[in-house]
């Protein structure tokens, strides 16, 4: 929304959905955003919880609050911002990025279950 | 993995003199005519001294009428293109009998079935679905252009330098021989190491650029740019539609992107993604692809829909039947279009748990399709209807489509797709949706809103004999398709031995034929309405007595579209307004603010072009150079402060003013 459209617009009508950061909020989302990269670094350089697996998921989990901090301090993202707009693209995307990712984990299980054949499997143990 | 042909230049990559496909007649002929051809149409812009109009008045325009304009030229121009692939093939076909080997040879044959289907949806469909929304959704919601004038002219170029790529793999090197969707591992480096994978990836990657872009100019243009008044449930459903189909475009697009980039990884540097080797998975591309595929399919269709339900509300004199249950059916498809791709690969061998979800999910579409039928047939029920092409056009449509939606969901059954998959009756399904779906409705749109572009009527005569013979045409080239798909004839095969088989397709080769004397029929049909433009001009700017806003204002509509933005009342605002005697404004107009025309939207699409070449041919030093040009041209634009003008107030009474004696003349 910058020259392009207001020209278009004819008159310059700045729109005002947006919501601009204080100083306040935009420490307080470096702050965490250090602390949340800073956590799972840790982790993995000390191997903390033992298991690799836990560790991964670990720092997924942490890195889900890292995108919704990112998305509450830097992005402005609050559920009337764009009268809505902004709320309502982030629910979709989300419900397409749920769809896409779990039918793929799915159906590619599936595939792998039913068509590998059964002495590859064991060659590969 | 890449092992990569010897003969490399450090100059010319791997293009050599052998890249001129000189041992092939047909694409010598073809060259030679396409050659005199575009050497004539040069001299004549020259000789006519039309170079400089075309640049100032066309290449660098930022109005979306006219960038609209140019995107249906390239689609019916690439519609030539993609027609003559598929009479090649339906001549082989037919041919190919008895021992013949037809005239084409497997190397020749291959290129064309697949570029026949890259081409007819990318660059047939695709410019012509989005020249129709970038031309009508603006006027529609009472703009005066979209939010973006400027990545608007770039996008439309994006989608033109990818047609001018696969238009060059026609003479210079070769196109894929993969199908339309370059599965691997056939498409990876081990079995096509020739240029024509890497012509379709980067094609799909330069056109991809301009049609995701366009996507997010015109779902914010819709959101932001409506007329005062215009609440969402009181939008034209054609915007509706147009909203749904971008929303998918962003949406879906991105995945294309991704995975043709993985493809061009796995080619380029070696990675294994999707090799059959050091774990990569074939079937992960066949997945991802169609993620993006099956959405792409709504994309195609939902403006169609759009277009089809203006027509049948204008043409029956009546408000359309259930607009808010249209409204709910568009955008149900929308979301359930992400919940069904698996169908395109049940025999992949997921599961009975994996397919029958999928299978059901693609059943559910049906309903809120079939409700969408219901709503034309009830708008027409009792209306006053007025049979001009549009609606014949929109009456032919619903009885194909249904015909098409039907085998839709026999093959969504998956124990039917079993037997039926990559078989001729897949084929016959698909086109019969996007020909008497798609195109039927794209060929309505460009008669219904043709008056408005240019101030002109169609000539209904032509247009009727293109539309019979594309109909009957279709019938003949499709429904024995159907046949020999019932029977087992799989798709993509290039000689026969059953004898038995051959009169269907003769009788499918007939339906081609007509169907091209539908499409001269068309071309006859521009050629005599620009001529006889006097007899049929429409002065009123509403010739149909339309609904909508683009009928309120002139035709061809000036550039800023409306002196005064419209206020809106009603869902048929232009009905509305003139059921309230809507008294035109005839003065206190004002100078109006309008985005500047740059070139910088060519520059930087015919650098993405040359970039995209230069990587087919391995020109490593070419494609350096132009990446960098890209980034030098994008930065000095954004330095670029002179965007906007104003159209002076005498021009806009000057403008005004003939309307005004038009209209009176005519009263």
């Amino acid at each position: 929304m910058s020259t392009d459209a207001q020209a278009a617009h004819g008159a310059a009508a700045h729109d005002d959905g947006h919501t601009h950061g204080t100083r306040r909020s935009y420490l307080i989302g470096f702050g965490l955003s250090v602390v949340l990269t800073a956590i799972p670094f840790w982790l993995v350089m000390t191997g903390a919880l033992g298991s690799q697996q836990a560790t991964a998921l670990t720092i997924m989990g942490f890195a889900v609050v890292q995108i919704v901090v990112h998305m509450i301090y830097f992005l402005h993202m609050t559920s009337r911002s764009e009268g809505g707009w902004s709320m309502l693209a982030l629910i979709f995307t989300l419900i397409l990025v749920l769809i896409t990712l779990t039918g793929s984990l799915w159906v590619m299980y599936h595939l792998n279950t039913n068509m590998m054949p059964p002495h590859d499997m064991s060659g590969m143990r | 993995m890449s092992d990569h042909p010897a003969t490399q230049s450090l100059l010319f990559g791997r293009l050599t003199l052998d890249a001129l496909p000189l041992h092939e007649p047909i694409l010598v002929a073809t060259f030679a005519v396409v050659a005199l051809g575009g050497i004539a149409l040069l001299a004549l812009l020259t000789r006519y001294r039309l170079w400089g109009y075309l640049w100032t008045e066309w290449f660098t325009s930022v109005d979306h009428k006219r960038i609209g304009i140019m995107y249906m030229v390239l689609g019916l121009v690439m519609l030539l293109r993609g027609f003559a692939d598929a009479i090649m093939m339906r001549l082989q076909q037919a041919m190919a009998f008895g021992g013949s080997e037809g005239y084409l040879n497997a190397h020749h044959y291959d290129q064309i079935f697949t570029a026949h289907g890259v081409i007819m949806i990318f660059f047939v469909a695709m410019p012509l679905v989005t020249g129709l929304m970038n031309y009508v959704v603006p006027l529609q919601i009472g703009a005066r252009d979209v939010s973006f004038p400027f990545l608007n002219n770039f996008s439309f170029w994006m989608t033109a330098g990818g047609a001018a790529v696969v238009m060059m793999s026609l003479f210079v090197g070769e196109f894929a021989r993969t199908g339309w969707l370059a599965y691997p591992p056939l498409s990876g480096i081990a079995y096509s190491p020739d240029p024509g994978v890497d012509y379709y990836i980067w094609a799909l990657q330069v056109a991809g650029v301009g049609t995701l872009l366009s996507g997010v100019n015109l779902v914010c243009t819709i959101v932001k740019m409506r007329a005062p008044g215009m609440a969402m449930m009181k939008m034209p459903i054609f915007t509706w539609t147009a909203l749904c189909t971008n929303v998918l475009i962003v949406a879906a697009f991105p995945v294309l992107t991704a995975v043709l980039a993985l493809l061009s990884l796995d080619r380029y540097l070696g990675t294994n993604f999707f090799t059959n080797d050091f774990g990569g998975n074939p079937m992960m591309y066949v997945n991802l692809i169609w993620i993006w595929g099956h959405p792409e399919v709504y994309i195609l269709i939902l403006p169609a829909f759009g277009i089809f339900s203006e027509v049948a509300s204008t043409f029956s004199g009546k408000r359309l039947f259930g607009y808010s249950s249209m409204v709910y059916a568009t955008v149900v498809i929308t979301i359930l279009s992400y919940l069904v791709w698996l169908h395109h690969f049940f025999t992949m061998g997921s599961g009975a748990s994996v397919n029958s979800f999928f299978g059901i999910t693609t059943m559910i579409i049906s309903i809120p399709t079939g409700a969408k039928i219901f709503n034309w047939l009830f708008t027409m029920y009792r209306g006053r209807i007025r049979f001009e092409l549009p609606m014949m056009w929109t009456v032919a449509f619903m009885l194909i489509f249904v015909i098409g939606g039907m085998t839709g969901v026999l093959l969504a059954v998956p124990p039917a797709d079993f037997v039926l998959h990559n078989s001729l009756f897949l084929v016959a399904h698909f086109h019969n949706v996007i020909i008497g779906g798609v195109l039927f409705g794209l060929f309505a749109g460009l008669n219904y809103w043709f008056p408005k572009a240019f101030g002109f009527r169609l000539d209904p005569f032509w247009g009727k004999m293109s539309f019979w013979f594309w109909v009957l045409g279709f019938f003949f080239a499709f429904m024995p398709l159907y046949v020999l798909g019932l029977m087992g004839v799989t798709r993509r095969l290039r000689v026969f031995d059953d004898p038995s088989l051959q009169i269907w397709f003769v009788i499918a080769g007939f339906g081609a034929v007509l169907i091209l004397l539908g499409i001269v029929a068309m071309l006859v049909q521009i050629f005599v309405s620009i001529r006889r433009r006097e007899a049929l001009r429409d002065p009123t700017g509403d010739p149909w007595d339309g609904r909508t806003l683009e009928w309120a204002t002139a035709s061809p509509p000036p550039a800023y579209n409306f002196a005064f933005t419209p206020v809106v009342h009603d869902g048929d605002a232009w009905w509305d307004m003139k059921r309230r005697g809507y008294q035109r404004p005839t003065e206190g107009f004002r100078p109006i603010h309008m985005p500047r025309n740059t070139g910088a939207g060519v520059v930087l699409a015919g650098l993405s072009t040359v970039l995209a070449v230069a990587l087919v041919w391995y020109i490593w030093w070419l494609a350096a150079l132009c990446f960098a040009g890209l980034i030098a041209t994008a930065i000095i634009h954004s330095f670029n402060y002179h965007r906007d003008f104003h159209i002076p107030v005498d021009e806009v009474v000057a403008a005004e003013d003939a309307r005004t004696r038009l209209l009176a003349a005519r009263s």
